[in-house]
């Protein structure tokens, strides 16, 4: 058994994006049980750090270290990534399409349907994917990260297009999940209520900070 | 009552639940009468033996491939133009039921043109002109099924179903001349302008038998289609229910 | 390799039901096939001469036509990058990809060639062995066409691209494919020399394509 993940340490980060430098010299750290809370104009880079992080994008230079965790494991496969794209098929039911990222990332941690019953959308567990809300079709990717047991969140906008009642829904499952020593990275332009929250805040300065 | 009265899909289901069982037990009857009379009754042709009696199930296939296709050609203009609710499901049923037909027409040529051709198939004018007409039947079901909401598949088959109505006459003069062109003479003439009537008769028969085939697998297959939509319905507004 | 079985069993799904287009392909197959004599002519002898080769042909248009999608979907909808956080290697998840795209449409154009290859008028030897030089060299050609799949994943309209790039690499394919069938027709030489060849492609396609592919999509991510 891996020991748990403590820490997730950026040094120095920098990274073009397009040949626009959007990342400089960026440090931070986020603890197990506290939200990062990154914060930010729009293009200030918030995606792109979570990205990073994912493993999706690469530094020109700077490092990330991951304390604890299962060393024969990449950090990004220490996370889950919740981004803007929900990774739903239409022509597959609600339950295959969660069936199918659950037996993906190996080692399910939980029953769809539990899942599903969490995010509330049990009920429509055999329906075409193509039928569901944007609402709907955020929930049930969120759902993704509850089959997987994975010690890093990292959430893009994670309440965008969720009613009151499913944000605070979606917040009280992240904050479950900081309670037992998870991680997360949000990277959010609302003042999301999380239980224990660092803030980051991107902007201009860490942009200045290239010249 | 108007064709308009039906409509309502209601009434539709309500009136194929009257006569589908009805219209079943003529289709039946039809098709003893047609078989007993071409087993027993129907001669053997001088040339070709009893093969000749693939003749009485492919001539009313390839007579229904253009039936289907007609139907078709109908209720897109009825999808188009008088914007009929049932139009477009009427279209949609009798693209698989025409291929199938058309299929059949293809294979039973096959079938019976190998022992006169001695291969399995020739590009005798007739059977690349149907094998042209299988083609955009295929054709237009993907693009059906291609299509996922209905309404928008209904018309874009419409479309695609009238200008293939246009161009057949031109494509069969096209694969005419072709074939003259590097055939002179054609092989076997299929048919033909002077038939028995101790022929023809059956043939009559058989013919109207799978026309009555067709009109009762098609009203089953716009049964199934509208109850399928309005399973596709129930679920969306199961799905908005949920929220 | 519960992941793996995952992969190809949704791409599975994906691909036969309802707009998946797996018989798609076997339909253009068709269509190739059908307009080649209203070209060169109703004549049966020469058809059953060229048959293989159209046969052929038509399998290859008819693959590199149905792979643009293979990525570009996974990409779109963001399921790309999930992949890529995944614990299997993109090099087998790749493969499997093309494992499941293959039995979804490269496996119906094989078993349709041997009725095509009646309106070519060909011999029950010759529709023999193009079936098995098909039956062994589409694979070849997903795994191949895979690299053009992955290199246009980034762009809207890569279908075009995609044949461009890929078919000088099935050159191989086609040429060893096509002589060996014809081989049998004319047995100026043995079936098994071509075909032994164009095996041996199909096993180089396989490992090649895979990584090549793997290598573009990690660029495509950036």
């Amino acid at each position: 058994m891996a020991p748990p993940v403590t820490r997730l340490v950026g040094e120095k980060l920098t990274l073009d994006r397009g040949g626009r430098r959007v990342l400089s010299d960026l440090s931070f750290a986020a603890q197990s049980g506290v939200a990062l809370v990154v914060t930010g104009a729009n293009g200030a880079g918030k995606s792109t750090l979570l990205r990073l992080i994912a493993g999706l994008l690469r530094p020109v230079s700077g490092r990330l270290a991951l304390e604890g965790g299962d060393a024969e494991l990449s950090i990004a496969q220490h996370c889950h990534y919740f981004g803007h794209q929900d990774a739903l098929k239409n022509q597959l039911s609600v339950g295959e399409n969660l069936a199918f990222w659950r037996d993906f990332f190996g080692l399910a941690d939980a029953e769809v349907f539990a899942a599903l019953d969490r995010v509330g959308l049990a009920r429509l567990i055999d329906l075409p994917a193509a039928y569901l809300s944007a609402g709907q079709r955020r929930r049930l990717a969120f759902a993704r990260l509850l089959v997987t047991r994975r010690p890093i969140w990292l959430l893009d906008e994670p309440t965008s297009a969720l009613d009151a009642a499913s944000e605070a829904r979606l917040l009280e499952i992240v904050g479950e999940h900081l309670d037992a020593g998870g991680l997360v990275v949000a990277a959010t332009h609302l003042a999301l209520p999380f239980p224990r929250m660092d803030a980051l805040r991107l902007g201009p300065a860490t942009i200045g900070a290239a010249a | 009552m108007r064709l308009i009265d039906y409509a309502n899909p209601t009434r539709f289901l309500g009136l194929v639940a009257k006569v589908l069982p009805w219209l079943g037990a003529v289709t039946a009857a039809t098709f003893a009468v047609g078989l007993w009379l071409v087993f027993f009754r129907a001669p053997a042709d001088y040339q070709q033996g009893e093969t000749v009696k693939i003749m009485y199930i492919h001539v009313p296939f390839a007579w229904l491939s253009m039936f289907c296709y007609m139907t078709m050609a109908g209720s897109a203009l009825g999808t188009l133009v008088w914007r009929h609710p049932l139009a477009d499901v009427s279209a949609k049923c009798a693209a698989p039921i025409g291929a199938a037909f058309t299929f059949l027409a293809l294979a039973t040529g096959s079938l019976w043109g190998k022992p006169m051709w001695g291969t399995w198939w020739v590009w005798d004018a007739r059977l690349t002109s149907v094998l042209v007409l299988f083609i955009m039947y295929l054709g237009l079901i993907a693009l059906q099924e291609t299509i996922e909401d209905p309404a928008r598949a209904a018309k874009a088959s419409a479309v695609l179903t009238l200008v293939g109505a246009i161009n057949i006459p031109i494509i069969k003069f096209s694969v005419d001349w072709w074939n003259t062109l590097h055939q002179p003479s054609s092989v076997f003439r299929m048919g033909g302008s002077t038939i028995d009537a101790s022929m023809l008769i059956p043939l009559l028969i058989m013919a109207v038998a799978f026309s009555l085939l067709f009109v009762v697998v098609h009203l089953m297959a716009m049964r199934n289609e509208i109850l399928r939509r309005r399973i596709r319905t129930m679920r969306m507004i199961e799905a908005a229910g949920a929220e | 390799m519960t992941a793996l079985l995952a992969l190809f069993l949704r791409e599975w799904r994906l691909a036969v039901r309802v707009g998946g287009g797996a018989l798609m392909g076997a339909l253009f197959f068709l269509i190739v096939v059908t307009v080649v004599p209203f070209g060169v002519g109703p004549d049966l002898n020469l058809l059953s001469r060229i048959g293989p080769a159209i046969l052929w042909i038509g399998a290859l248009l008819a693959t590199l036509l149905s792979l643009d999608r293979l990525f570009q979907v996974d990409r779109d909808d963001g399921g790309l990058d999930l992949i890529l956080m995944g614990e299997s290697p993109l090099e087998l998840v790749v493969l499997v990809k093309c494992l499941a795209h293959w039995a979804a449409t490269g496996l119906p154009l094989v078993v349709a060639s041997p009725l095509l290859a009646i309106f070519m008028n060909m011999e029950p030897i010759a529709i023999g062995a193009t079936t098995l030089t098909l039956l062994v060299g589409t694979p070849a050609l997903t795994f191949t066409g895979a690299i053009g799949a992955a290199l246009t994943v980034t762009l809207k309209r890569g279908g075009l691209l995609l044949a461009i790039l890929v078919l000088p690499l099935t050159v191989p394919v086609m040429i060893f494919g096509v002589s060996s069938a014809t081989a049998v027709l004319y047995g100026n030489m043995p079936f098994a020399t071509p075909f032994a060849i164009l095996a041996a492609l199909g096993l180089f396609a396989m490992v090649l394509g895979p990584l090549a592919a793997a290598a573009a999509l990690r660029h495509a991510g950036e």
